[in-house]
């Protein structure tokens, strides 16, 4: 299948390891990864604040940029969720009807990187091999807006050499929520703090998530603890392989590509 | 007692529409100063930790029992949509049906004039004091303030009412008012201000509330008014339902003479049957009960039973205003069952007061913002991490999170000059509509690399609004390249 990925404007900008990592698996899986390189962003961090006439060129340029892929996937719940339930609404609400029904027509091909791999490929072993104790934290969005369930356990469970411990409150959100880290940011911090305890009780060397932004805040959290536990994406997880458990493969803040 | 009337919302061609709601419902402060006095309280963090984390686990349980939970909840929702949709109907019937059963009906169109009424109609009856059923409606509008003003007394019956009342307090909670207390400090509390309370008063629950008994008992039995508000008002005859945990509420509702009900328009359902949906939702959803166990209902009066003057007020305070926007209007759907102020991860740790408004968490940021004006409660609709925790509980499936998001782009939509925020989202948004131009930002953000020297994450001390996220977590140093870009390099185009 081919397979356009939409990097997300964070994990582009900030962790590129993370698209990199989930073109890596695609690949590996036996598709063909397309990049357009028009992409920005999906427009949620301008709806989410308030900016929802803003955010509509926005939209307008997601949806030329991604016109005609056959399936697209990102490495994020919140972005996917986003695609899903603001965009044509937002379009809509502007009196762009042309632009909502395209986006909503996209949104139908656009899917969450555990939801694409675990319905639309069938496939729950990638082949991954992560030699290390992982504690799964399910992002706000994967969790309730995508429904993702399940499937990032099934892959994660799968994954050779991997030991998968339960994290305590897990459904509980771990402050990040957008511009609301900045804006309430003690708020924010107070509910991270608790989001770290739990993590830290679990002894797990690494928390993933589906996310790259609750898991730079979670990992902005712990470096300043110099708690020793690290965050890495789901995505950067089920690419490690035998051959290939690369030291970049973090999202430790990443130096170079 | 109450703040400044803020003046009727107007049309475009100047016309008044409905008046904004006055009372309890702002703060002195915005949400982030309240929210960081409370978060630095240690004890107020642990009982609601404490609290918040039993009532969720007490719902989930009997929730998961009902294996027709999902249709009920959608029965709720539909007929709540349904009721709002014809709202003006269900309340005229309402009127009739209480007038022609010996009730008198009085409609009130903002707080100040939902007191003057019930202040009126106190002092006619020659009664000193006056006991109350829990209300949140007469919370909303200060009306204990507006009663003592001209020297009346007035005793809140239901136990965590009376903590807050005589703590002299505010309440926190919707369905507990006194939730952000502990049973120590309520002892202090009893032992502090009850008269003639047993010096040797413990701490165990028992004993504190046989301590509050002995204090109501007597006041129950001399009372001649009572007020209450309710939780439903059944159009098609008239009758009120107040549902409570206690009986304290039952008490005030048969002992006194005259009653008078408060009642907020939204809370009108058009038939008995519908509270066939309403009182399966609401017990589990608040208490975490299957039933609840004391449910009054009564419609006029009854010659030598129960009161034998009864008055209802109807109250608009801003909820017609409400109901005008089509996104927002989901609001007045509310039960008042707090199941989101239980699950939500910023109340769990703020805690009630630090929203300024009777109605606190989720809810309340999305219901007291629209009842004053949303550029009277600017701060309350971002008071949330859009976590949904709140929608998924909510038994009428209020979708909180839409309705925050769409009152921050009515307060942003509102102002008439753009602050810094709005011009670097404008700035952003042309930027993230146009590759060439996003490439460049994307650049642009790599001068970030010189602050950071070499290191991984940038320093600490950065310039707001970027200092809000670098006091306590790190920010990763830009990568000298962008996905996108380096893919770009490796595959050309």
């Amino acid at each position: 299948m081919k397979v356009a990925l939409f990097a997300t404007c964070l994990v582009d900008t900030l962790t590129p390891t993370v698209a990199r990592a989930t073109a890596t698996l695609l690949e590996r899986l036996g598709h063909e990864v397309v990049v357009p390189t028009g992409q920005a962003c999906c427009g949620q961090m301008h709806v989410n604040t308030g900016y929802r006439r803003e955010a509509v060129p926005i939209v307008a340029n997601h949806v030329r940029a991604f016109a005609g892929a056959e399936a697209i996937v990102a490495p994020s719940g919140s972005c996917v969720a986003s695609i899903h339930h603001q965009q044509a609404d937002v379009a809509r609400r502007a009196g762009e009807h042309r632009l909502a029904a395209d986006a909503a027509e996209l949104a139908g091909r656009t899917y969450e990187l555990s939801q694409f791999l675990v319905d639309v490929l069938g496939v729950t072993d990638v082949g991954a091999y992560y030699p290390h104790r992982v504690t799964y934290h399910p992002t706000c969005h994967s969790l309730r807006l995508l429904k993702v369930g399940d499937r990032p356990f099934r892959l994660l469970r799968a994954v050779r050499g991997l030991e998968l411990v339960e994290l305590p409150g897990a459904e509980q959100c771990c402050g990040f929520g957008g511009t609301f880290a900045v804006k309430n940011a003690d708020t924010s911090t107070a509910m991270l703090t608790d989001k770290m305890a739990n993590v830290l009780s679990t002894h797990a060397e690494v928390c993933t998530a589906g996310d790259a932004s609750c898991l730079m805040h979670i990992g902005g959290g712990l470096s300043r603890l110099r708690a020793g536990t690290r965050t890495v994406h789901l995505a950067e997880i089920l690419a490690s392989t035998e051959e290939a458990v690369t030291p970049n493969q973090t999202t430790r803040p990443a130096m170079s590509v | 007692m109450t703040a400044t009337v803020p003046g009727p919302a107007r049309t475009f061609l100047g016309l008044p529409t409905a008046p904004r709601g006055v009372g309890h419902l702002r703060g002195d402060e915005s949400f982030p100063d309240a929210a960081r006095t409370a978060l630095r309280d240690g004890q107020l963090r642990a009982n609601l930790g404490h609290a918040t984390s039993t009532i969720r686990g007490k719902r989930a349980r009997v929730v998961a029992e009902l294996p027709d939970w999902a249709e009920l909840r959608e029965a709720g929702r539909a007929l709540k949509a349904a009721t709002m949709a014809r709202l003006d109907d269900h309340l005229e019937e309402l009127e009739r049906q209480v007038t022609a059963r010996g009730g008198t009906v009085h409609w009130a169109r903002d707080a100040n004039e939902a007191n003057e009424i019930v202040t009126r109609l106190v002092l006619a009856t020659g009664a000193s004091e006056v006991v109350k059923v829990k209300s949140m409606a007469t919370q909303e509008i200060g009306l204990n303030e507006a009663l003592e003003a001209v020297g009346l007394d007035v005793f809140e019956t239901d136990l965590a009412e009376l903590i807050v009342q005589l703590g002299e307090d505010k309440p926190s909670h919707i369905l507990v008012p006194a939730i952000h207390k502990n049973r120590a400090e309520i002892r202090e509390i009893f032992a502090r201000t009850i008269p003639g309370v047993d010096p040797g008063l413990t701490d165990e629950p028992r004993q504190l509330a046989m301590a509050a008994r002995a204090h109501l008992r007597e006041r129950f039995l001399r009372a001649r008014v009572a007020v209450s508000g309710a939780n439903f008002g059944i159009a098609e005859t008239g009758t009120l339902t107040v549902v409570e945990s206690e009986g304290n509420g039952r008490m005030c509702l048969t002992l006194p003479e005259t009653l008078i009900t408060v009642m907020g328009i939204e809370k009108v359902v058009p038939t008995w049957r519908d509270l066939e949906v309403f009182l399966q939702l609401l017990p589990r959803s608040s208490t975490g009960e299957r039933m609840n166990p004391y449910t009054s209902t009564w419609a006029g009066v009854t010659p030598g039973d129960g009161p034998q003057e009864f008055h209802l007020v109807l109250l608009d305070n801003g909820r017609t205003a409400v109901l005008a926007d089509e996104v927002g209007r989901e609001a007045l759907h509310c039960i008042r069952c707090s199941a989101c102020l239980n699950v939500c991860p910023v109340y769990e740790r703020t805690g009630g007061h630090a929203y300024g408004s009777v109605y606190p968490g989720p809810i309340g940021a999305v219901l007291s913002p629209q009842l004053t004006g949303v550029e009277d409660n600017a701060s309350l609709p971002y008071a949330s991490s859009l976590c949904g925790a709140c929608y998924e509980v909510c038994p009428v499936a209020i979708d909180i999170p839409s309705i925050l998001v769409h009152l921050r782009s009515e307060h942003v939509e509102a102002q008439e000059k753009p602050n810094a925020e709005a011009l670097a989202f404008r700035g952003l948004a042309r930027a993230m509509s146009n590759p060439r131009l996003w490439h460049l930002a994307q650049r642009a953000s790599r001068l970030g690399r010189l602050f950071a020297r070499g290191r991984p994450t940038l320093p600490n001390a950065l310039p707001p609004p970027i200092s809000g996220w670098t006091r306590s977590r790190d920010l990763p140093t830009p990568p000298t390249s962008t996905f996108v870009e380096s893919w770009t390099r490796e595959h050309g185009r």
